[in-house]
């Protein structure tokens, strides 16, 4: 008998899920987490899921695991010093980056750019001079190379190389020998070469990647490497640890810990893998995900049971080009902070967030500003009466003092004040479900809305309403998605190539050989993980635009369609796609951009997970109490239910307010939940 | 006679009670809509001056025509006071000509394209969108002749025309008119492109109308603009003193031989109203570098332009403008007579917010700037590549962002907003030409407490023979600084042939031949410093050094000494900024690095080009 183990990271809780792989039992816990060493706190919750399960740490066979470490050394800029080496002429290309300011007309007054990853100082120039087809102009200078490389390395400052060259996505060449001549000066220092990393046109967005890749790589293989160790000390050395990808799929602790920039959003990935996991099993194919947490709230939109992948991934100010589940982050979150302009008496909310300190008023932990967190408790949407789930206390008269603040500014009553802001910051996540929706020619009314993370339960039912997206559903154990998302995906990889050439200069033959040699990249590092290549599964991808165009798809096509059908089975289906964007379609002058293959392990899970739903569906038995809750502007009298006692079955009638350990489901007046088969709460109009 | 709309359902509009919520909910929304837009376009245009550089201005209005989301100002009433004829439901109006809509645009290539937004019959609102072109027609590929003296030698010109009667194309005038430009397929999808961004607007609006009521939207966008309109208010009488502050800057040269053209603006305040005089600007010029400027959109530069100072986060627009009066005297270089040649009007256009920073930061010295990057000066490259195929490359340059209240200035960064470079690797793949440098030049920003920001050199290796363009400008005049800072370096284009020789092309020229093998160093400026590099940490000044942003020798000029192993000699630096200190004299607001006339005389010497002739000689 063996067992799989899914454990998520986050900043407060370690979450973890343990699978019985033979008949699909699971086992859930929740431990604190332990920033300043993550293993302490995944050890300490092995040790409490194995002692309460009765299972023998050593029968764990497999972990998967979502990780922030990657995200954290970025938003916090505590990676490592990146020395990078750049083709003659272009020492700053980080420097000018893309030349751009944000902001509307005179936004370069307040606009203040982040520190580069790798800064000039370390920055050295190599010549050497390969044209856009590749081919070499200037053979690379080794000799001077090595000597600017000892005085690189004399000051003692880098920690980690980056190597980007001019025109070497389409040739690696001179990278690899620059990187040659870089291990012989360095010795063991990680070194990162653009084009293994991201063999892609546009030398700012490749130099970026590969440096990010550069700056997270040392903290990330340590963390990896040591996390593997202490798992190996507790459950065995046949233990294998895999880390959950940006784009959803796993990577062996070996990828992850060398091509770390693919790991960026792997915690939000996990989410939607687990939101995804229980809505198919729902029965909801079709759906838009809302995760929303303390500081900001993520969105998704998947389709067929599949998210949208997008070829780049946004970490506060970085954005690099890596694969990563096309989630849409906005700042709005459960502790963004509502004010009042003096000049425009305006009500705005966020994005500056109370974050976890001081946080928000109601927490007494020092926070006086109001946040949404405190406009929610004032309506009564979070009980003030009862704990959340044992461990934070409420304070409902700090959060009226701070939500008062803003009701005076605009010389309004206090629940009208706190109504504003719950509206207001409804708004903004409505905008980002649009972005992921309407603007990429979807309607949500066509989705189910999947609300999660700690805060998502308690906006649901309302965005709901806003987007006309039903079923609200609301997962079980809301606030541990990420785990299950992380214990029921597959190792992935990927190779991808800028391929630049017009359709109608190519044959499909020419066209599949391409690919083929793309998947024999993808799968050299399932050899070197032991997964043979018939325990593999590929996809191939080809995007593809108008030539000239900067809007292109990525569409997934096979290699049996290419044979039967040409590359018509292309362009065809581009055509379609952007008249229904754009409402209009070229016909002609079709390029394909980049082409990739990704290579997936074929599962190994067979048993479905196993949901224990004890619980009866009458009501009584799951009340807690009765209490009250303010909306469009009237109370009404609400019973707080206990999630756990609700079985398969059981309907709420809205108003009702459904507590559970980490999350708070608000129904609201004209609405009921019911509880499906898999456990998930199912929110419609009555 | 103005435009009439014709409407099937004659409703009338009634301001309803609104909670303000619902106000700012509506704001976020309209918000939304402008972001869409600006996507729609980026992802579908295809040539890479709008879809990479975005060099492109959406806008919504409400039903008279005010801007309530956007940037650059309401163009609608301009041209509903040049177009005589009705608009009906379905129509969608393109035009490019300044003159047939008050300079809503300002030159021919920018193609506007205005929706009429209708919902139940009834014309509630505008959505509008102009983009830059690659080409246009007229004289020289890029369609900005610099000898053009009229307008009707710079292209097409699209007087307002319906490009879709009641939602069906025109096909007719549309072949007509990419007929007449070299570049017709990239035109017509950024043209499509535009329709497509305008319409997405009106249908979201008509959502916003579905959602809330039609008579809660139209009152909203009312809201919205008395908003502005009060907070504007308060910020010119902030900013703006009763007594009267005057500023004048520059266009160089005029690319026929004349300049520098003074722009003079005197800015004062009666009651709440700030009035903006443009008495002593300099008359019209025979070239194309005139800058026909709309009062309105003036207006909106000012307004957008000083809330970034007090409050990022508004929406802006067009509420405010009867707090401003703005007086431009007829024949000058900013309100040239019909038909003089506009094409070339990015100098002038970029230099008024010099001007502006200059005028009002004399009333509020603790927010202003040093000059900046205040242009997107250009080349062109056009000929046939090596499998005989026309080519047309059009390439923005990017500058010095000046020192500021908030810190040092971007290098090699833009003013303009959204504004981005192009890739280098794109260029090189698609284009017959190699860039073998592209990077800061160290020195060219301005010294100061907050150093301006490096101007960019860009070495262009031309591969094939072909011909090319200049527009630039502040070769002559500095970027100047302010509060102690001094002016950054002036630009240049240097030619060096592929036999070795070399030539300096003078700022403004067209018709350039090039070989194979030819290098072209087009070097922009830097921005000005802001407040006395003589108080600049000396620590700051050695990592610019490291970091190559500065020279050693440079460092001089922050009264740093670096010694040899590249650390700050403390003494040396105590002792040369004193004595720096006692030698200066009086440090002024500005620092302008001379007079005109100074500046003049030594320009052969110090630019290799002869100075230009007064335009008013």
């Amino acid at each position: 008998m063996t067992y799989r183990l899914g454990v998520d990271v986050g900043g407060t809780f370690t979450d973890l899920l343990l699978v019985d792989e033979s008949n699909g039992e699971t086992f859930m816990a929740k431990v604190p987490s332990t920033p300043e060493d993550s293993s302490i706190g995944v050890l300490n919750g092995i040790e409490r899921i194995c002692s309460e399960s009765s299972i023998d740490p050593k029968q764990v066979a497999k972990v998967m695991h979502g990780t922030t470490v990657a995200t954290n050394a970025v938003l916090t800029r505590k990676g490592a010093k990146v020395g990078l080496v750049t083709t003659k002429g272009y020492r700053q290309v980080l420097q000018v980056a893309r030349s751009f300011c944000p902001g509307g007309l005179g936004g370069w007054v307040s606009y203040v750019k982040a520190p580069l990853m790798a800064p000039l100082e370390l920055t050295i120039e190599v010549d050497e001079r390969l044209d856009a087809a590749g081919n070499v102009v200037k053979p690379l200078d080794g000799a001077t190379l090595t000597t600017d490389l000892e005085k690189l390395k004399s000051t003692g400052e880098v920690e980690a190389l980056t190597i980007c060259l001019l025109n070497s996505y389409v040739n690696g060449k001179h990278e690899v020998e620059a990187a040659e001549i870089a291990r012989s000066v360095f010795g063991d220092i990680p070194i990162s070469i653009s084009s293994e990393v991201v063999p892609e046109m546009q030398e700012y967005e490749r130099t970026e990647t590969t440096v990010v890749n550069s700056y997270v790589r040392p903290q990330v293989s340590k963390y990896v490497a040591n996390l593997q160790g202490s798992l190996e000390d507790r459950l065995g050395d046949d233990v294998a640890l895999a880390i959950l990808r940006s784009d959803g799929g796993l990577a062996s602790a070996r990828a992850a810990g060398e091509s770390p920039v693919n790991l960026l959003l792997s915690g939000p990935a996990g989410g939607v893998a687990g939101a995804i996991y229980f809505c198919q099993r729902g029965g909801f194919d079709d759906i838009l995900t809302f995760d929303m947490g303390g500081t900001s709230t993520d969105v998704a939109l998947i389709q067929n049971g599949q998210a949208r992948v997008r070829r780049e991934t946004r970490v506060g100010d970085t954005t690099v080009r890596a694969p990563s589940v096309d989630v849409r982050t906005i700042g709005a979150g459960g502790g963004s902070i509502a004010f009042v302009p003096e000049l425009t008496k305006a009500l705005r909310v966020g994005p500056d967030s109370a974050g976890a300190e001081p946080g928000p008023a109601a927490y007494m932990k020092g926070g006086e500003v109001p946040t949404v967190c405190d406009a929610n408790v004032v309506l009564g949407y979070l009980p003030s009466d009862v704990k959340l789930g044992g461990a934070m206390t409420i304070n409902r008269d700090a959060a009226v003092k701070a939500v008062q603040t803003v009701a005076d500014a605009m010389g309004i009553e206090l629940m009208e004040a706190a109504e504003g802001i719950i509206k207001i910051v409804n708004e903004s996540m409505l905008g980002a479900l649009r972005l992921v929706s309407v603007e990429q020619g979807y309607d949500p009314r066509d989705f189910a809305l999947v609300g999660f993370g700690g805060a998502g339960p308690l906006h649901a039912n309302a965005l709901g309403i806003l987007s006309g997206a039903w079923p609200v559903i609301v997962p079980p154990g809301p606030g541990v998605l990420c785990a299950y998302g992380d214990a029921t995906t597959q190792v992935q990889d990927e190779a991808s190539q800028t391929y630049k050439t017009r359709v109608d200069a190519i044959t499909a033959d020419e066209f599949i050989a391409a690919l083929e040699e793309l998947r024999a990249r993808a799968g050299e590092s399932f050899e070197a993980d032991g997964i043979p290549v018939s325990d593999q599964e590929v996809t191939y991808q080809a995007d593809i635009r108008y030539a000239g165009q900067a809007f292109q798809l990525s569409l997934n096509v096979t290699k049996e369609e290419l044979e039967s059908k040409g590359l018509a089975v292309l362009t065809d289906e581009f055509d379609r796609q952007h008249e229904q964007l754009f409402t209009f379609a070229h016909g002609k002058d079709h390029e394909i951009v980049m082409i990739r293959a990704i290579v997936k392990a074929k599962s190994s899970l067979t048993a479905e997970l196993k949901e224990v739903h004890e619980g009866e569906t009458d009501l009584d038995a799951a009340r807690i109490h009765d209490t009250k809750f303010y909306y469009e502007q009237e109370w009404h009298e609400a019973p707080i239910l206990d999630r756990g006692k609700l079985g398969v079955g059981a309907v709420v009638t809205g108003p009702a307010i459904v507590q559970e350990m980490d999350s708070t489901t608000l129904v609201l007046p004209g609405h009921k939940a019911t509880v499906d088969k898999v456990g998930n709460l199912l929110i419609n109009p009555a | 006679m103005p435009a009439t709309i014709i409407e099937t359902n004659s409703t009338p509009f009634n301001k309803v009670d609104i909670d303000p919520v619902t106000v700012d909910i509506i704001e976020n929304a309209l918000r939304n809509v402008r972001v869409e837009m600006d996507a729609v376009l980026f992802r579908t245009a295809m040539s890479p001056g709008i879809r990479e550089q975005g060099d492109c201005f959406p806008m919504v209005a409400n039903r008279d025509g005010k801007m309530v989301v956007g940037q650059f100002g309401s163009f609608i009433y301009g041209f509903m006071e040049a177009y005589d004829g009705e608009i009906e439901e379905g129509d969608i109006i393109l035009t490019n000509d300044p003159y047939m809509c008050n300079a809503a645009v300002s030159h021919l290539p920018d193609w506007i394209v205005l929706v009429p937004i209708f919902k139940d019959g009834r014309h509630m609102a505008w959505s509008a969108m102009f983009g830059h072109m690659s080409d246009n027609g007229g004289m020289v590929p890029g369609s900005i002749p610099i000898k053009a003296e009229t307008i009707y030698q710079e292209g097409i010109r699209i007087p307002p025309t319906k490009l879709y009667k009641k939602g069906v194309l025109q096909e007719d005038v549309l072949e007509l008119i990419l007929h007449n430009v070299r570049t017709s397929e990239w035109n017509r999808f950024d043209l499509n492109a535009l329709v497509a961004a305008c319409r997405t607007a009106g249908k979201r609006c008509v959502e916003i109308a579905e959602r809330f009521g039609d008579d809660v939207f139209y009152t909203t966008m009312e809201i919205m603009l008395d908003r502005n309109l009060e907070a504007m208010r308060a910020i010119i009488n902030m900013i703006v003193p009763e007594e009267p502050q005057y500023f004048e800057d520059y266009v160089c040269d005029d690319g026929v031989g004349k300049g520098p053209y003074k722009i003079a603006c005197k800015l004062w305040r009666e009651g709440d109203v700030a009035i903006f005089d443009f008495t002593g600007t300099d008359p019209q010029a025979q070239s194309s570098i005139n800058f026909y400027l709309n009062e309105e959109m003036f207006k909106m530069f000012f307004g957008s332009f000083t809330i970034n100072l007090f409050d990022p986060g508004i929406l802006f627009n067009d509420g405010f403008y009867e707090l401003v009066d703005v007086r431009i005297p007829d024949g000058s270089l900013l309100k040239p007579k019909f038909p003089a040649a506009l094409s070339g009007r990015t100098h002038a256009l970029g230099r008024i917010f010099d001007v502006m920073g200059g005028v009002l930061g004399q009333g509020a010295p603790d927010a202003m700037n040093a000059a900046g990057f205040s242009d997107s000066p250009h080349l062109f490259y056009s000929g046939y590549d090596k499998n005989g195929e026309w080519f047309q490359l059009f390439q923005i340059g990017f500058g010095g962002i000046p020192g500021r209240p908030a810190g040092d200035g971007p290098d090699g960064h833009s003013l303009w907003p959204g504004f981005t470079n192009v890739p280098n690797e794109f260029i090189e793949a698609y284009f017959p030409l190699r860039i073998v440098r592209y990077e800061p030049i160290a020195d060219s920003g301005g010294a100061g407490l907050h150093r301006g920001g490096n101007g960019l050199s860009v070495a262009y290796e031309f591969l094939v023979e072909g011909e090319i363009a200049v527009h630039d400008e502040r070769w002559l005049t500095y970027p100047w600084g302010v509060r102690g800072g001094e002016p950054g370096m002036r630009s240049t284009k240097r030619l060096v042939r592929a036999d070795g020789s070399e030539e300096w092309l003078p700022a403004k020229c067209d018709g350039v031949k090039v070989q194979e093998g030819d290098v072209l160093y087009f070097n922009t400026w830097g921005g000005g410093g802001w407040g006395d590099p003589l108080e600049r940490d000396p620590e700051l000044v050695r990592i610019d050094v490291m970091r190559g942003l500065v020279s050693a020798k440079g460092a001089a000029r922050y009264g740093v000494v670096i010694g040899d192993d590249g650390s700050v000699d403390t003494a040396a630096t105590e002792a040369l900024r004193k004595e720096m200190a006692a030698n200066r004299g009086d440090v002024g607001l500005f620092s302008f690095g001379g007079t005109i006339d100074e500046i003049k005389a030594r320009a052969l010497e110090e630019t290799h080009l002869p100075a230009p002739v007064s335009p008013n000689a």
